[in-house]
Order: C-alpha cells, then structure tokens, then sequence
C-alpha cells in the first residue's frame, strides 16, 4: 500500500502474464518451454531407468570392434577384421552412391518422361502416362523386389557363358559381362606414369570450359553455332585416350570367367542396380509429372515465339522453354531427391549394404546397441536432408535475385 | 445498294468441300497423331514394338492362368499338362486360397463383417467432407465415425467408445461453464481439464462398472493384410490432420519459441526415413516409455506413422495457410475476432479446402508407405507373401503374389489419385 | 473440437492396450488369459499361417504345448511373428513372453543380450547346397564363390570365419528370407546357399529338380536352436524348460498323444510323476499337477510333434540325427523327473 506510482505507467502486476497481450505470448513461450524440456527429461529418465534395468550401458566403445561379417560391395577397402565403425562408414558411403546414381538417373528418366508425356505423337504420350501412373501408384518397395526378380530372372547365370556352346556371350568385345550377380566392367589400372594422363585429362576439361565460352561468344556475335555438344564430347575423351596410348599408364583389366565367377575388372553388383534403378524408376514417375508441370506453366506465347523465329522444335525445348521451366521444377525436384535419399533406406530387402543394413541392421543385431546405432543413423540422414534443405534454400534465394 | 447488279459475284456461299480422304478418319487421325513426321514414325514403332515385346510375355502367362490347384507344383503338371511342357502361366490359385488372408489377415472369419463395415461407413463418414454438397449436419456422422470404427475393428464393450466421447461431453461442460469467467483462457483451461480428469480418473473404473455388452473383442495382432494397411493408414492421416493443423499454425506463428518446436519437429521427421521411424518404434519406443509399460507393436507402429504423417501433413496445410490472400487475415482482424476464432471461423475452412488435394495425395504415399511395417514382420500384404512362400505348397512363387499385390495397390492409390486431380481441377476454377 | 476429439481416440487406444508388466511372467500371462509366443513369419516345416491363419511347424508346437501346460488349453496361444533382426528386442521388452524363433544359443546372447536360453529343442549346423553342374564335392573347394546368405543370422558370421579360417575368398550375397534364397540360388545368382542344414535339407526337397543339388559334408558350425526367455524370471524359465523337458521324457517313456490316458494308470513311477498321477511336480512352480498331461496332449511328445512337422515323410524330409533320444545315439536328453 505504501508504493504509490509516480509515473503513469502501469504498474506491473502478476495477473498481467495472462491478460496483457505483451507479456501472455512470453507466458505461452515460457510455458511451452517448460513442457518440453519436461517431455525430454521424462525421456530421458525413463531410457535410463530402462537401460538400468536390461543392464545395458550407453557407449560407442563398439564402434571400434571387430564387426566379423563381409559386405559384398564397398567403395573403400573393408574385411570382417575391420571395426563395426568401418561397416558403417562403408554403409555410408554406399547410400550416398545409391543417392547420387539414382538422383542422376531419375532426372534423365523424368525430363526425358515428361517431355514424352506432351509428345503430339498419341502413342507416346500414352505410354510416358502409363508409365507415370503404373509407378506412382505402386509402393516403391513392390518395385524394388520386382527388378530384383527380374534381374535374377532373366539376365544368365555365369555358367551360362562357360563352354563351346555358351548360353549367353559377353559384350562389346568380350569386355563387359552382364549377368545376374550383377555387371562385370573392364576397370582401369592406374600403372606409373598416371599423372600424365590425368593432367592432361585436366587440362582437356578446361579446353572443355574455354571451348563452350568461344563458341557462346561465337554465337552472339555472328549467330553462328558450332557443334558445341560432340567437340566436347570428343574433347573429354580423345587428348586423355591420346595421352594414355602415348604413356601407356592406364590398362584395362579386363574380366574374365574362372572357376565360379568373373575375375577382375569391377563387379557393379546386382542388389546396388536393382535399387538404383528401382528407385531411378519410382522418383522418376514424380519428376515427369514435376516437369511436365513446369512445362506446361510456361505459356504457349512463348513457343509460338520461338517457333516465329525460326527455331526447331528440339531446340525451342532447349533454349526457350526448358530454362523458364527450370524455375518451376527445381524446387520440387529437390525434394524428390530427398524422397529418393530416404527410399535407399528399404537396400536391405534386396541385401544391399547401404547404412541401414550395416549400421542399423547386421551391426546392431550381432553387438544388441539399438539405441546407440538408431541414434547414428538417424543423426546421418538427418544430415543430409539438411544438406539438401540448405542447397534448396540457397537455390531459391538465388534466382529469387535474378529475378529482380 | 441492293439492287446493283454484280455479274460475277455469287449470291450465296458454297457449302465447304469435305476435306482430303487422307485428313478424316482412321487415316487421318494416325497421320496426325501417329505418323506426323519420319522422327514421329519411328518412335510409334518403336513404342508398338516395346508394348508387343511386354505383351507376348505377359499374355500367354495371364491366358494360361490356374485357379483351381492345390499347390504350385500341381499348377506347374496342369499347365503343362494343356499347354504343353514350355508354356509358363500364372498359377493363381494361390490368390483363390489365400485372398481372404491377404484382405483380412487372420481376423476372426465369423467376424469379416465388422471391419468390411466400418470401411463402408468410412465413406459415409467422408462424404460430407469430400463432397460440400451433402446436408452439413452428416458431419455428425463422421465425428461418431472414429469411436464407432474403433468398436467395430477391436470390438470389446461398447461402453468404452461410449465412456470416452462422454468425456468430450464433459469438456463441453467445462467450456460452458469457464465462458462465464472474464478471462477468455478460462473456458478452454476448463474444458481441458473437466476431460482430462474424465478420461484418466473417471473413464476407466466406469467402463468396469458398466456392463460388458458389444462384439468379441479382436487382438490388434490379428489384423493382417489390406486391412491393417487401410487401418494403419487411415489412423493415421485421421490422427494426423489436427496434429498438422497445430504444427502448421506453430509454424507460422510469431512466438519465437513456439515456431523453433514446431519446425525442429517437422524437419526432423521429415529428414528421417519412415522405416527408421518404425525402427524405433519396434525396438526403442518401449526404452522411452516408462519402464514396464508395454503396449502392442500395432499400436506403436500407428503412433509413429501419425507423427510422420503429421509433419507432411503440416507442410501441406501450411501451404494451404500461404494460399489465402491477406486480405482474409485482415477481415478477420477487422471484424474483432481474437486469433483462435479467427482461425476456426475465417482461416481454416478455406484453407483446409484448397489442402484437400494435397491431403489425399499425402494419404496416397502413406498408403504406398505401410507396405514398410513388412520389415519389421507385420503381415501386411507383402508380408504375408513371406509366410504364403514358406508353406510347402506354394513355394517358389513370385510374380502371382507381387503382381496382386502391386494390382491391389495400384487400384487403390490410382483412384484415389484421380479424385485428387479431379478435385484440384475443380478447386481452379472456384479461384478464377 | 475435433482435435480433441482425435486425441481422446488416441487416449482409448492407449487405455485399452498398455498394460504395466510385473516381475513374474507367469502371473501376468495367467492374467492375461493368454501366452504370448515370438514365432517365425514363416519358415518351413518350423513356422507358418495356413490358410485359416492357424500356425503350425516344429517351433510353434512347442508354443501350444507351453500354453497347454499352463491353461490347459493350447489354443490359448497368440504368435507374433518377428523379423530376424527384432526378435530378441521384442523379447527383451516384454513383447513376447517367450521367443521360439529357431535362434541359436550362442555366449553373447545369453550373457550380453540377458536372454536365457532353457533348451535345445533342435540341434543344426551350417551347411552348404550347390548345384551338381559345379563338381563341387567340399566346401573347402569354394575359393572364389559367390554365397547366399541370410542377414540377421548367426550364419554370416560362421561363413566369415569359415572362409577366414580357410583362407579362401568369397562373395556374399546378404538376402532376407528363405523364398528370396530360394529364387536366387536356382537362378544361379549364388553358386551356394548356406544356412542350418535343416533348413537345407528342406528347401532342396521342395526344388523342382532335388537330384540336380548337393548337399556338401562339411557343417561348419555348431547351432543349437532353443526357446529362450528373458534373464531374471527364473520361475518363468523353469516353466518354458520343464514343459520342453516333459515332451522330451514322454517320448523316452513311450508316452504319446493317443495313449496318453492308459499311462495315466501304468505302474512306472516315473510316468505317474510326469503325468501328475503321484506327487504335484506342477505345483512347485506355479502349474497344475497335470501340466505336463496337457503339454503333451496338444501335439503330442517330442517325437511325434518332430515326424508331424519335420520329420521324414514331411516336405521336410528330416531325419532324426542329433535330436534322437540319447538312447538311439542322439543328444536328446531330459533330466530326471523327480
């Protein structure tokens, strides 16, 4: 009672949190907060209380055991004397080659679906949509074993390829072996004197680079375009190949058929093509119709235009049309690409050893770790949405500013 | 004027020739859109030779179809049998054996009504949520639909249904009786806590003192097939759809603190993949509950897939919350409509209504997406195709059983999918 | 309104189901009115549905003779199948009150994994099945091959070390169930399939052509499959052993399915114990005196639920080996009854 205000402003009451606008959103908060970290700690002391009582600890010390199973596919040297920690580094690795193949696959297949799907010829059209619909509406996982199946189906077993009258034969000249363990490819081995070709291999993609700048410039000023595509093409491939023949550095090996299997060159295995293409398949439904719908937002003045000036079909799409569309496609395909990052988790159906199967599967059924390994593995693909948010972010905001 | 002689000029126009026979017809329809060009002319053969390639491997298996074997090797004698010993065909007499199991899994059969039931009166119930047409007061209906479909599924008293929308009734009282108070948080505080109190002191020793009246209770274990798809599924999009609301409306609200929850929760649920999510619902879910509870993977699987489906389902909604020009948040603010009846008024009808699509293609993955509880040894379709191959009858069988599955799946998701196209087409030109 | 409304469904659902687990496993399941069971989603001859949704197999007899033990009705039995890898998690969390998942016994199940494994009630190995067309005689001749292999097993890593052991090399192709194994060794995507000879025995009876494949002598390791229980719950754990045991003694005893009931009047001691005509062995842990009548009165003694499901005549097509009582030379061997 003996405080009395000798300024007008109001004084600060407790009733105020709740019935002044100014302070209530800070109780809401504050309230919230509590809540939260009330849930958490309950979490956490229930996981506690919990692990207390089946025995277990909380550590990662077995990370650095001896896992003691083999992987089929690696991209980094691994036996079953190496850590657990190592099994899921070569399973991490594994999603991300997935991811990549299949990201990169899925966009060729998309643009390519989606271009076909507003084909004029009634046929095509038909059949980009059946194909766009029949992958949609099937569970990616039905797809994943289905191309498995039809790998093992239908490709020759390696028997097949043995004796005088041979099933199957290899291709492009006794190089390539396809069959249904998976691809045997000629891999190249790096001799002494492989720097040399490898600058100059350098070099010819910077030739690449200047070469494409030339002939923009080229085009600008006289209207006249080179051949840009097959220069470059025969840029990439000829000074390096050249170069090699000169050194001879780089060999092929070649496979070839022993007593079970192919022998050297690279084994592109069989469970990494069904999921790579599984998933190119499935995403790639999705981005047809992403494309589809970016193409079709651009209006027809602007293929009229084109098409005014002269330009043919082909290159209307390239030039005019597909460049405006990109805008409108590429945020939606990013998230596609994140869908397909994910859908890698369903490897271990067709026992490829991506991180789910390593990390999340064969690791933390033989050490009993499931929290430690859940936590990883969830810590890891958060990681990479995160990634693939922030490059989305970014590429947003950057055309955001062209359009200014 | 009229009368001026015009030696050359006709009077009346000539009716228009019939055009070229190579432009009507048959012909004239493939040369438009069939062989245009020589490009054109090439990619329909190729296209004609690529559906003749998958059709002659495909047709004889469909046409040299068995329905009526005992087991695959029998199927085998009689196709080989008709058709000779090369002829490969569809053994589909698994399907005529099985069908019921891959339906219902191993629900009771004297009880295969209930479940075909509460899927009838799911459309009843989405009707009027689907369809604006339809008398507003089927609403009821579908706010009745959830605890009568629990009963139906699970059966068990059909008191606890009853006990448990009781508590609503008790919240309600809450609210009413909280409006008289000055402040505006009092009714809703009420109301929370009349039902809480409800449902976790009064609810469960009334249903045991009510009498046990209602259906044979049925084990969530023994639900199985298309019918926990559909059940996990429409849970959990049902579940869901108020979780997104809230998230979304976290998500775009000033409260620092609020919007930091809500997105760190969208973004980490959808940064993870569903089937860790169903990991950690099979082996850690119990780990974070209290030690000793325990409750059934079925369950569990639910909860997690509708914090999943939460998530994207914010996303959706949130872009139905963008959609609405500012002109509708600003009427609403003008008419002196604090944020919560702003929102369940003016905002939310509208944008839940352009969400729909968006609605019903998230449904569609989620559908897609609980063939993933198979890896965690549901017997959802694709997983009773692991048990129907390791009966000694039908070993060795692949393409019947995926090919079902896949053809069941692809009805489903397709029809539904068309309905969402449809409704987006419709909704387009409300907006015009 | 309707947010909660869904809220207060949720609510349901979590009333009706959670129920708090207590110490004695036993006590809750006679609460419960029924024995939850951790099977196989489907192994053949050991684990699978019908068409009816019934289970039946060499694994899920042990369950009904269990539940018939205790409620004297086997019926009152519900499987859950579990995956390989969630098996003993599911366990270990109370899913299940005992798992019969052919699992083997190993040393870091049963001290690092708290499991207790009560039994053997089949005795495998690892073995190898190649096709004819390779002239492969012993395992020892696969340097260089490509091998099927089940993950989530303890077979991945009894290969790892076979091959170590060898010093030969390998390609492993990891697959999840039997059927996938099945489809991928006949196309001959793998030169050999590997897991318990078992197993092997009756996949290749199920083969379009069996003549075609070997199966190679060497089994590389030792694999005892049992039921298994949680750590701590010895009471319990005496139960799921005994009531084994008693199928495993009746069979010694010549106590079957059908003359059950005459024995109940032999003058043999040790039948009248088992079959709780004399003393009440059943009641020291909880059961009635006729626990082990009804045991083997679901399906029978060992032996007879082994021809019925396994044993030769069955697609299976096994014979006794290991597990034939240790009076015919096998390591089927109850302890005495008294």
């Amino acid at each position: 009672m003996a405080i009395t205000e000798a300024h007008s402003r109001e004084p600060f009451r407790l009733g105020m949190l709740l019935y002044d606008t100014r302070y209530r959103s800070i109780t809401i908060q504050i309230i919230a907060l509590i809540a939260v970290l009330t849930f958490f700690g309950w979490i956490v002391h229930n996981t506690v209380a919990n692990l207390h009582a089946l025995g277990k600890t909380f550590d990662f010390g077995f990370l650095g055991q001896r896992a003691g199973y083999d992987i089929s596919q690696t991209l980094i040297p691994y036996t079953n004397d190496s850590t657990h920690g190592r099994a899921a580094l070569v399973g991490i690795l594994n999603t991300l080659l997935v991811a990549f193949l299949g990201c990169v696959t899925a966009t060729i297949i998309g643009v390519f679906m989606g271009v076909l799907r507003l084909s004029s010829n009634w046929l095509i059209a038909r059949l980009a949509s059946v194909y766009v619909e029949m992958f949609r509406n099937v569970p990616v996982l039905l797809w994943i074993l289905a191309l498995m199946a039809i790998i093992t189906d239908t490709l020759p077993a390696p028997s097949a390829f043995r004796g005088e009258n041979a099933s199957a034969s290899m291709l492009f000249g006794d190089t390539v072996a396809l069959t249904n363990r998976g691809a045997y490819v000629p891999w190249p081995i790096f001799g002494p004197g492989w720097q040399v070709v490898a600058g100059v291999f350098i070099l010819s993609l910077i030739a690449i680079l200047l070469f494409r700048r030339y002939a923009h410039a080229r085009q600008e000023a006289t209207g006249q375009a080179l051949p840009v595509f097959w220069i470059s093409l025969a840029l990439f491939f000829l000074p390096a190949l050249a170069a090699d023949a000169v050194v001879g550095a780089v060999t092929l090996d070649v496979p070839t058929l022993q007593r079970f299997n192919f022998e050297g060159g690279g084994l592109i295995d069989k469970s990494l093509v069904a999921l790579w293409f599984a998933l190119a398949l499935y995403t790639g439904a999705f981005i047809a119709e992403i494309v589809r719908g970016g193409i079709q937002a651009i209006s027809r003045g602007q293929s009229e235009a084109a098409g005014a000036l002269g330009l043919r079909p082909n290159r209307i799409m390239s030039l005019v049309i597909l460049p405006q569309a990109l805008r409108i496609i590429i945020p939606p395909l990013i998230s596609q690409y994140l869908n397909l990052t994910k859908n890698s988790s369903l490897a271990i159906v067709v026992g490829y050893a991506d991180v789910r199967a390593t990390l999340g599967g064969i690791t933390m059924n033989q050490t009993g770790r499931e929290l430690e390994c859940m936590l990883l593995m969830m810590g890891f693909y958060l990681l990479i949405s995160l990634a693939i948010s922030s490059l989305m972010n970014w590429y947003n905001s950057s055309i955001a500013l062209k359009e200014r | 004027m009229a009368n001026q002689a015009m030696p050359f000029s006709r009077s009346e126009m000539l009716p228009p020739e019939p055009p070229p026979g190579s432009a009507v017809g048959v012909v004239g329809w493939l040369r438009a859109n069939l062989f245009s060009s020589i490009g054109n002319s090439i990619l329909t053969i190729l296209a004609l030779a690529l559906i003749w390639l998958v059709l002659s491997h495909v047709w004889p298996w469909l046409a040299h179809a068995v329905w009526n074997a005992d087991s695959y090797a029998q199927c085998r004698q009689i196709i080989a049998d008709t058709w000779g010993p090369d002829a490969g065909g569809a053994c589909l007499a698994v399907i005529r054996e099985r069908w019921k199991q891959f339906m219902f899994g191993f629900y009771p059969i004297e009880a295969y009504w209930r479940p075909t039931l509460a899927f009838i009166l799911m459309f009843v119930a989405l009707a009027p949520i689907l369809f604006s047409a339809l008398p507003r007061k089927m609403l009821w209906f579908s706010l009745i639909f959830p605890g009568l479909a629990y009963w139906l599924l699970w059966g068990g008293s059909i008191f606890v249904p009853i006990v448990i929308y009781a508590g609503f009734a008790a919240g309600w009282l809450g609210f009413h009786l909280g409006a008289r108070a000055s402040a505006a948080f009092v009714a809703p505080l009420l109301a929370a806590v009349f039902a809480l109190v409800w449902w976790f002191f009064i609810a469960s020793p009334l249903i045991n003192l009510l009498p046990d009246i209602g259906l044979m209770p049925v084990q969530s274990k023994q639900f199985g097939g298309f019918m926990l798809s559909v059940t996990i599924g429409v849970t959990g999009i049902a579940f869901s759809l108020p979780l997104g609301v809230l998230l979304a409306l976290g998500r775009r609200s000033d409260l620092v603190f609020v919007k930091a929850i809500c997105v760190g929760f969208i973004e980490f649920i959808r940064g993870v993949p569903l089937i860790a999510l169903l990991l950690v619902a099979s082996f850690l879910l119990n780990i974070f509950m209290p030690p000793g509870t325990n409750f059934d993977i079925i369950l569990r699987v639910i909860i997690m897939v509708t914090l999943f489906s939460a998530a994207y389902m914010a996303e959706v909604i949130r872009g139905g919350l963008a959609a609405l020009p500012r002109g509708q948040y600003e009427g609403a603010d003008a008419l002196g409509l604090n944020f919560w009846q702003a929102t369940r008024l003016v905002i939310m009808p509208q944008a839940l209504k352009i969400s729909i699509p968006g609605i019903v293609n998230t449904f569609i993955g989620l559908f897609k997406d609980t063939t993933l509880v198979a890896i965690i040894g549901l017997l959802d379709p694709i997983g009773l195709i692991t048990s129907i191959r390791a009966n000694a009858a039908w070993n060795g069988m692949v393409w019947e059983l995926y090919g079902f599955v896949a053809v069941l799946f692809f009805v489903c998701c397709f029809g539904m999918s068309k309905y969402s196209q449809y409704l987006e087409r419709k909704l387009r030109t409300d907006h015009r | 309104m309707r947010h909660s409304l869904i809220l207060g469904t949720t609510l349901a659902l979590t009333l009706g189901a959670v129920s708090a687990a207590s110490a004695a496993t036993l006590d809750e399941v006679k609460a419960r009115g029924t024995l939850k069971c951790g099977s196989n989603p489907g192994l053949a001859g050991f684990a699978a549905p019908d068409a009816n949704g019934v289970w039946h197999g060499f694994d899920v007899d042990v369950c009904y003779a269990l539940a018939a033990a205790i409620f004297g009705d086997p019926a009152k039995v519900e499987f859950t199948p579990l995956s390989g890898e969630t098996r003993f998690t599911a366990l270990a969390s109370g899913e299940v009150d005992v798992l019969v998942r052919n699992s083997t016994w190993t040393f870091s199940r049963d001290v690092d994994l708290k499991l207790d494994f009560v039994g053997v009630n089949y005795y495998d190995g690892q073995g190898f099945i190649v096709s004819k067309d390779l002239g492969v005689t012993s395992a020892k001749e696969l340097d260089g091959a490509t091998v099927c292999i089940q993950t989530g097993t303890t077979t991945e890593l009894n290969l790892a070390d076979f091959f170590k052991a060898n010093g030969m090399s390998y390609q492993p192709v990891p697959i999840q169930t039997e059927a996938e194994a099945r489809q991928q060794f006949l196309a001959g995507a793998c030169d050999s399939y590997t897991t318990d000879a078992s197993g092997l025995a009756a996949v290749r009876a199920t083969y379009p052509n069996p003549e075609n494949y070997i199966i190679l002598p060497e089994i590389i390791s030792k694999e005892p499959l049992g039921p298994a229980v949680r750590h701590g719950d010895n009471q319990w754990g005496d139960i799921v052993r005994w009531t084994f045991n008693a199928l495993v003694e009746a069979e010694e005893l010549g106590v079957t399915k059908d003359n059950l009931d005459e024995m109940k009047n032999s003058d043999n001691p040790e039948i009248r114990r088992l079959l709780g005509v004399e003393g009440n062995l059943g009641g020291m842990f909880g059961l009635s005196p006729d626990w082990a009548y009804n045991a083997i009165k679901a399906n029978g003694n060992y032996g007879e639920i082994f021809a019925a499901t396994i044993g030769e005549g069955t697609p299976s097509n096994l014979a006794r080996g290991l597990n034939a009582q240790w009076k015919d030379g096998g390591l089927m061997y109850s302890p005495p009854f008294r």
